[in-house]
């Protein structure tokens, strides 16, 4: 890993004007040709991270370092900023019911943005809407750009939201939970297409909270806690082996598939930290069963093995 | 559809006969009122009283009265003022419909083109002190009665400083019609519009902005900056688009109901022979069929204004069309 990565984001930290520390040093990297699924729960930052890369986040201020392909986008002047986003790196939101403008229809807004970044008059970007919009499955997609957002099924937005994404064939897309205001069928016809896109060479970063989804759609995975990636690899190694505590009681609280239904499902006691009582130590360590006093020295996200990190003392050398 | 527009134009027939009932039998019920003691005149004897009465029909029953007025005012369209007598009330306000027109179209431009250009300024610029000092500014405007503000107008640029640079073009106060002098036109009514427009401006200007900085945090904007979009382009192409609903409805019933008179106080201000002068004009005299004739009619237009506003609606946010708004 390193400099020929499609996205390197090192140690991304990110204040509140106030000084409270939203994130505490994200690290990862996305190639192209991958999918990096970013999972954690609510409030663990793995949204404010993707808006950091596309700098969507006036009145915060970013430090570190987001590298998208050669380019260092923390600092970058919002013009520059503003012919990547649509363009390099698109992103699609989790309810494409209020991601659209709903006074618009789905093909103005998607030639809007194919015409916002190439010299195309209006009749060939629609054609190109329409052509991108058959490509998502979207039937009889000449009229389906006619149609208003909300007149569309909420599987069918999504994928006018994704064709939307891929108009200006982006090297980076990120899906913010792009998945989890559908039902189950649908979501499983979105993570396919996810994975169209990803074998087409493009990197995808994939935010989401279930663990199904990662394993459907995503060939890596960084876990994220409280502001931090605390273990991160391959998703089958991740998922199979997990290393940090978190990651272990995440995927515990997931119900088996097979066999006796436990009584209950392990949770994980007690609350994540708010930024302003986050400890000085490891993160996890107030909710952690394997606590030790050398929790109390934040541990740095280390390579255990080729191509995986974790951040935990279980595993200093 | 045309259920729905057949229902809609019944809607608004049953609207307004029911202002001109209650105007009618609000007019019968006020004291002092009485119209035959207007038209037989000061001291009249018994007998020109009784004479007067059957000739206009006041013996009649009130019903009756009511079916002969709306006959006279709106098929054989020579209903005669109580007042002046023979001054027929119907091409009356006919005469007096283009100049507030003309008023309400000029006002009507002022106060959008400044509501905006405010609106939008304190919403980019919100919480500085030009967003501060803007609202303020509109707060000023919007509570400065319309009348006061014409007479300081017109005390400066009528007498006061008529004479220096400033307000040597001014002309004197009244209207002259398009059709005669475009510019005199233009003159006579620029300084009246911008009165009649400030009050507007302010409160155009403050719903404007709280629209449009609520409509700034909606997911929709964050898409279209996550396109690519500029800031004049998320601003004015998708912020606009998803605020100027309200704008848009209020504007549609405040030009209506100015059109039908509502200019009242500036067309007395300033001289202007319109339709709302002449409301006052019937108000003062306690003349009926004027008063009914200029009820009337701005009734109609706020009647109309409202049914088109609502047409509009639906072309402005397709989510009305199909009777879900919401999301």
């Amino acid at each position: 890993m390193g400099a020929d990565s499609l996205l390197d984001i090192q140690n991304l930290k990110l204040d509140l004007p106030d000084g409270r520390r939203l994130l505490e040093g994200v690290s990862f990297q996305v190639q192209a040709g991958e999918a990096l699924g970013v999972v954690g729960e609510s409030g663990s930052g793995k949204s404010l991270t993707a808006m950091s890369v596309m700098g969507l986040l006036p009145g915060l201020r970013a430090s570190g370092q987001i590298v998208f392909a050669g380019q260092d986008l923390v600092g970058l002047p919002d013009k520059s900023m503003r012919k990547l986003r649509g363009a390099g790196i698109a992103m699609i939101f989790q309810d494409p019911m209020t991601a659209f403008l709903p006074v618009r229809s789905i093909g103005a807004q998607i030639d809007e943005q194919i015409r916002l970044h190439q010299p195309l008059s209006r009749r060939e970007a629609r054609a190109r809407t329409v052509q991108l919009l058959g490509r998502m499955g979207v039937p009889d997609p000449v009229m389906a750009a006619k149609r208003y957002p909300h007149q569309l099924s909420g599987g069918l937005r999504q994928r006018a939201m994704i064709a939307m994404a891929l108009s200006c064939s982006p090297d980076l897309l990120i899906a913010d939970e792009p998945t989890t205001a559908l039902d189950v069928t649908v979501q499983a016809q979105i993570l396919t297409l996810l994975r169209e896109i990803r074998d087409e060479g493009a990197g995808v970063m994939l935010i989401t909270h279930d663990m199904g989804v990662v394993a459907q759609a995503c060939t890596h995975v960084a876990v994220m806690y409280s502001g931090l990636v605390v273990e991160r690899g391959p998703v089958r190694d991740v998922l199979d082996r997990p290393l940090h505590p978190y990651t272990q009681a995440l995927l515990a609280a997931i119900p088996p598939l097979e066999g006796p239904r436990p009584e209950r499902l392990p949770t994980i006691p007690g609350q994540p930290p708010t930024p302003e009582n986050r400890p000085s130590g490891c993160v996890f360590a107030p909710r952690c069963s394997f606590v030790r006093p050398d929790c109390a020295v934040r541990p740095a996200l280390i390579e255990t093995e080729e191509g995986r990190r974790v951040a935990c003392v279980l595993y200093a050398a | 559809m045309i259920a729905a527009l057949l229902s809609r134009i019944g809607q608004m027939a049953l609207v307004i006969f029911g202002i001109s009932v209650l105007v009618f039998c609000i007019f019968f019920a006020t004291p002092g009122a009485d119209p035959t003691a207007r038209i037989a005149g000061r001291g009249a004897s018994p007998q020109v009283m009784e004479r007067v009465r059957a000739e206009y029909g006041f013996d009649r029953p009130l019903p009756v009265q009511y079916v002969r007025m709306m006959e006279k005012l709106f098929v054989s369209r020579d209903l005669t003022s109580f007042v002046n007598h023979g001054q027929k009330v119907v091409p009356e306000v006919a005469s007096a419909a283009p100049v507030t027109l003309s008023l309400v179209v000029w006002a009507a431009f002022f106060w959008v083109a400044g509501s905006l250009g405010i609106g939008i300024v304190s919403a980019v610029m919100r919480d500085s002190w030009v967003d501060r000092f803007l609202m303020v500014l509109g707060l000023i405007g919007l509570s400065m009665p319309v009348f006061w503000l014409g007479e300081v107008v017109n005390l400066f640029t009528q007498s006061r400083w008529h004479d220096t640079w400033m307000f040597r073009w001014v002309p004197p106060l009244g209207y002259v019609p398009l059709t005669e002098n475009p510019l005199g036109w233009a003159r006579s009514l620029l300084l009246p519009s911008l009165t009649l427009a400030v009050s507007f401006m302010g409160l155009y200007a403050r719903i404007l902005r709280s629209e449009l900085l609520s409509a700034m945090g909606e997911d929709s904007i964050r898409t279209a900056r996550a396109k690519g979009a500029g800031p004049a382009r998320v601003w004015l192409w998708h912020g606009l688009r998803l605020s100027w609903l309200s704008y848009v409805s209020l504007f549609g019933l405040d030009f209506a109901q100015l059109l039908g008179g509502g200019a009242l106080l500036t067309e007395v201000v300033f001289a202007l022979p319109g339709v709302g002068r002449l409301t006052y004009q019937a108000l003062a005299t306690l003349d009926l069929p004027l008063i009914m004739a200029t009820v009337m009619y701005a009734a109609i237009f706020v009647v109309i204004a409202n049914a088109l506003v609502d047409g509009i609606y639906t072309l402005l946010d397709p989510r009305i069309r199909e009777g879900q708004h919401g999301r």
